[in-house]
């Protein structure tokens, strides 16, 4: 398939010498939840602000269903709906005014249906007459996606969308996101969430330093680099880990009462077995035993320390 | 031409009028109405005439350049600067709108609100004195250019503004005094002679002259040079603009 949005080679340098962005190459297939991850200061909003027109471009090219940002810009920018991370609103304004002209602005036609169909999707329907001065932040963030969703874009691009959101509403976004998915909407998701991109996004990059240092299928990602930790809690406490049980390369806790076991779950050899086995001579008996996927958040962590 | 976004900015901005109409147009009105009881009236009563117009009238055109200026300068300023100030900016610059297309749509609206301003007030000085409009036509083109031209000036003093303060800083500064010193309540003819020399480096006495003429057909100078100075005011404004668009200044980092 064909990239909705395609760049080449990007960079951009700031006025006083940063360098955001260094020689981006990305593509983006239509239909896909893209999540870009990456620590503050990393790129994230100065790509999704060139790519929207928000921020001057530099060195290199995109294109957006195959036009240029730049040569193109009316063309592109029909396509591609916005939701900023701050909440910037018009605060004397309704609802309904301030996602109609929203479409205006777009030079979409007055459509009221949609107006109303997009509102009652976001459940603003009943604040549809209301100051936006006068909603809540969750409220406020749902408006804003209604107005990027008023002139009917084929890419969403979400900055931080649930940022500062209880989990309610955000979970209720997440759905909302899966049903713009489901109708055909390419959306690029930035989050510090790192659950949020790990159960919503298709595919997932990882931008640090100005440079995308990873690209991949979320769960091909959570496959390659991700570890199982076995947590054993112990009868007795440890004071350190016994000669015999060196080899598995265990760590003990500070507390001395938990015995923790990396592993790779996918290897033909987990060494589990061995494990216990060893655990079951040395004496060391144990009350309780869980073991946990490593997250995202891990891997993210893990991929970002190793590019500094 | 994107005209629905240009009618979606015009329309919203004109909204924002009818929200604020004591702040919008009453409160000019009151403003101009106190400078007739006070210039007219009061002063009136010991300068009879000027040129042969009783000097009541012969405040009006003054008095209505006077609001016609600050307003559209306060209402360009205000209308771009404002989402500037909310970051609701972002929504202009991701839209498939070209900078041409923005500026027609702000300054369109806030030269509208003048225009309305000005002939509400045109409409209140009727009531209290007498009026002749002797050229409708050249009054009506000056009182449109004046508003557009100013409009571009507020437009750009709203785009350089980082701060409230500089956004009134220019309107009280520079534009209030030039106004006052243009000859809205004096004819420069009333001045000593090195007086009237510094007065025709205030571009605003071209337009209250051009203006008054089209009333009265009395002027300080000449009605083409009156013309001519808007013009090469509303020239530089609109250079301007291009270069704060070509460059992205304080718009796009």
């Amino acid at each position: 398939m064909s990239p909705i949005i395609s760049i080449a080679n990007l960079s951009k340098t700031y006025e006083g010498g940063l360098q955001a962005l260094k020689g981006i190459n990305l593509d983006i297939a239509e239909g896909e939840i893209f999540g870009l991850l990456g620590p503050n200061g990393a790129g994230k909003t100065t790509l999704i602000g060139i790519i929207c027109g928000i921020i001057n471009p530099g060195a290199g090219s995109i294109t957006v269903n195959g036009h240029d940002i730049v040569r193109d810009y009316r063309a592109t920018r029909s396509l591609i709906g916005l939701v900023p991370q701050e909440l910037t609103t018009d605060a004397f304004e309704s609802v309904w005014n301030t996602v109609s002209f929203s479409r205006g602005l777009f030079g979409k036609s007055r459509n009221p249906a949609h107006i109303e169909k997009v509102l009652k999707e976001l459940s603003l329907w009943d604040k549809k007459d209301e100051k936006l001065m006068n909603l809540s932040g969750g409220m406020k963030r749902r408006v804003l996606i209604a107005k990027a969703l008023s002139h009917e874009p084929r890419i969403l691009f979400l900055d931080e969308p649930t940022a500062g959101v209880d989990v309610e509403l955000r979970k209720d976004m997440w759905q909302v996101v899966r049903e713009l998915r489901a109708s055909g909407v390419t959306i690029i998701l930035t989050t510090h969430y790192i659950e949020e991109a790990e159960e919503m996004a298709d595919r997932i990059g990882v931008i640090s330093n100005g440079e995308i240092i990873l690209v991949e299928e979320t769960g091909e990602l959570m496959r390659k680099l991700g570890t199982k930790r076995l947590k054993l809690e112990l009868q007795d406490k440890l004071r350190k880990i016994p000669a015999a049980l060196r080899p598995h390369k265990l760590e003990l806790t500070s507390d001395g009462a938990q015995l923790i076991y990396t592993y790779d779950r996918h290897a033909q050899r987990t060494g589990i077995t061995a494990l216990l086995n060893d655990l079951g001579k040395a004496g060391i008996k144990f009350r309780d035993i869980n073991t946990t996927q490593s997250s995202l958040e891990d891997i993210f962590v893990n991929l970002v320390k190793r590019t500094k | 031409m994107n005209w629905r976004a240009i009618t979606a900015i015009y329309t919203f901005e004109m909204a924002r009028t009818r929200r604020t109409l004591a702040q919008s147009i009453v409160a000019p009105v009151i403003s101009t109405a106190l400078y007739f009881v006070v210039f007219g009236s009061a002063i009136g009563s010991r300068i009879t005439e000027i040129e042969g117009v009783s000097y009541g009238s012969f405040i009006v055109p003054g008095l209505i350049m006077l609001s016609v200026l600050t307003q559209s300068i306060a209402n360009a300023s205000f209308g771009i600067y404002f989402p500037k100030f909310t970051g609701t900016i972002y929504e202009l610059l991701s839209a498939p709108i070209s900078f041409f297309e923005i500026v027609l749509g702000y300054v369109g609206a806030a030269a509208t609100k003048s225009i309305i301003l000005g002939s509400i007030i045109l409409a209140t000085a009727g009531l209290i004195v007498p009026l002749q409009i002797a050229h409708p036509f050249w009054m009506a083109l000056f009182l449109v250019l004046t508003a557009v031209t100013f409009s571009l000036f507020g437009f750009i003093i709203g785009i350089w503004a980082d701060g409230f303060e500089k956004l009134q800083i220019v309107p009280l500064l520079i534009i209030t005094p030039l106004a006052f010193l243009g000859g809205s309540f004096y004819s420069i003819s009333m001045l000593p002679p090195f007086w009237q020399k510094i007065s025709f480096l205030n571009p605003v006495v071209y337009l209250i002259s051009g203006f008054r003429w089209s009333f009265y057909e009395i002027a300080d100078v000449s009605l083409g040079l009156s013309l001519g100075m808007i013009c090469v005011f509303l020239a530089i404004c609109m250079g301007i603009i291009w270069w704060i668009f070509k460059t992205g200044y304080q718009l796009k980092s």
